[in-house]
């Protein structure tokens, strides 16, 4: 059944595949990961403040994050961003946003909006007490918080923080939209230029698969390791 | 030292504490106690401002709790505080649950804060246990942790919310054992408990609370003989016959 197909189409490509589009693929999925989770934690501690105009905002931004589909969020960002930076900056001219950029910030952006629930829920799992105990202690709330509220809650969450990343790492694949290479891009590249479709298809949800695999293997293991002994 | 003038607090219509007076002079052990959901843990709160309150006034070496412009981090680093439930920081050894808030509030140097760790934990009877994490140590060993992660501070004042309600019977003395030695050694102690033994041999006065009022304010061997109200006798004749 196999007869008529090529294999040896991937092994030819693989250089381009992954130095071109794996790279672009991970250093996507990990710098909008950082980037996510720092604004994210800022987010739902805007959320958890009582501070109206603090907790209003976020709670705002959050909800449209979640009920705005990511490829419009991404065309969106990738075609209004230089109008608006255009805008801001009052140059003659739109702004030049490169892809990269426009994708990173799309995602870091949106994935916030996800790290944030994430964070408020781990959060709230530290018992009132520590933070009763801390401030008894003479700590202010961003020592409170630095040092003994997001240290454990990260702690709690890496697991599903690590989680929503393989997600993440599969979402990075959207960029499609913006004819970006990434790994998908360049297999489909490499597809329509050699007519192999189906061979580098099958490829790419190989290795989708297997990183993916991998990826929560380890996220079992890191949780053993790095969990609080109560 | 700690004076409590006339505090008032409510949460909503409720009203938790009713008019409370009290004075606690320096190296002075007051003992509070009353039955459940008198309000005794929530009077000792009030003084280093965990919780606020809407009348009244609390001062602590002559500093308003209450005042807004008081830098309230900065007065509570001076107080001690022991929780019923320890809230040791369960992410950290035990030897930096002492170092950490002398670095980070007191800024000291790290040998120092270390030194005085050790010492203390050496007084607690833990120092072998510098290196394990809270959640690996009994209940009765958490407290003492707590106990000694307060003194680390170097309190001019403790306050105690119920530290040995949460302990199983035989690990409650080795907690006492140490309030007492802290309590001879002259230490300001307010201390909310239903450990009675305790309050007789070491309290100078005993604060009977209920329904968020001061029913009583004796000195100890007043109230043990004879307390004057009703509702004090009526809760020593309970806890006592147990």
């Amino acid at each position: 059944m196999f007869a008529n197909f090529d294999f040896d189409v991937i092994l030819r490509s693989l250089p381009y595949l992954f130095y071109q589009g794996m790279t672009f693929t991970l250093l996507l999925t990990a710098l909008a990961t950082l980037g996510g989770i720092v604004v994210g934690t800022l987010l739902a501690l805007m959320r958890l403040s009582g501070v109206s105009f603090l907790n209003l905002p976020a709670a705002a931004y959050v909800n449209l994050m979640r009920s705005v589909p990511f490829v419009l969020m991404i065309f969106w960002f990738y075609f209004l961003v230089p109008y608006i930076g255009q805008w801001i900056t009052r140059s003659p001219q739109p702004l030049q946003v490169g892809a990269f950029a426009s994708c990173l910030i799309t995602f870091t952006l949106f994935e916030a909006a996800f790290f944030c629930e994430i964070m408020r829920a781990g959060i709230q799992s530290i018992p009132r007490g520590q933070v009763a105990a801390a401030e008894a202690l003479g700590m202010t709330y961003p020592k409170t918080m630095g040092y003994i509220v997001l240290p454990q809650a990260f702690r709690n969450m890496v697991p599903v923080l690590l989680t929503q990343t393989i997600v993440l790492f599969q979402d990075t694949s959207l960029v499609y939209v913006l004819s970006v290479t990434d790994f998908l891009g360049a297999a489909s590249k490499i597809a329509q230029r050699d007519g192999r479709l189906v061979e580098m298809y099958i490829f790419a949800a190989c290795i989708y698969f297997l990183v993916s695999l991998g990826a929560s293997h380890l996220v079992r293991q890191l949780q053993h390791r790095i969990a609080i002994i109560r | 030292m700690i004076k409590i003038d006339r505090v008032s607090k409510w949460y909503g219509p409720v009203q938790v504490l009713k008019d409370c007076s009290a004075a606690v002079a320096r190296g002075e052990v007051v003992v509070v106690c009353g039955p459940s959901g008198s309000g005794k843990s929530t009077l000792i709160k009030c003084v280093n401002g965990l919780e606020p309150f809407q009348k009244g006034t609390i001062t602590v070496d002559g500093v308003s709790v209450s005042d807004r412009k008081t830098n309230l981090p900065k007065l509570r680093a001076r107080i001690g505080m022991v929780f019923q439930h320890f809230e040791l920081f369960p992410h950290l050894t035990v030897r930096r649950n002492l170092t950490l808030p002398q670095v980070k509030v007191l800024h000291r140097a790290r040998d120092g804060a270390e030194k005085k760790a050790m010492q203390l934990l050496d007084r607690v009877g833990l120092r072998d246990h510098a290196d394990k994490f809270p959640g690996q140590l009994s209940g009765g060993q958490q407290q003492r942790v707590a106990i000694a992660r307060a003194l680390a501070m170097d309190p001019i004042a403790m306050l105690f919310d119920e530290p040995t309600s949460a302990l199983d019977p035989e690990m409650i003395q080795e907690v006492l054992d140490v309030m007492v030695g802290l309590a001879r050694d002259g230490m300001t102690m307010i201390v909310v408990t239903h450990e009675m033994g305790f309050a007789r041999k070491v309290a100078d006065r005993v604060v009977f609370v209920d329904q968020g009022e001061i029913v009583e304010d004796a000195p100890t061997a007043d109230f043990f003989a004879k307390p004057r109200s009703q509702r004090a006798q009526l809760f020593l004749s309970k806890i006592l016959q147990q």
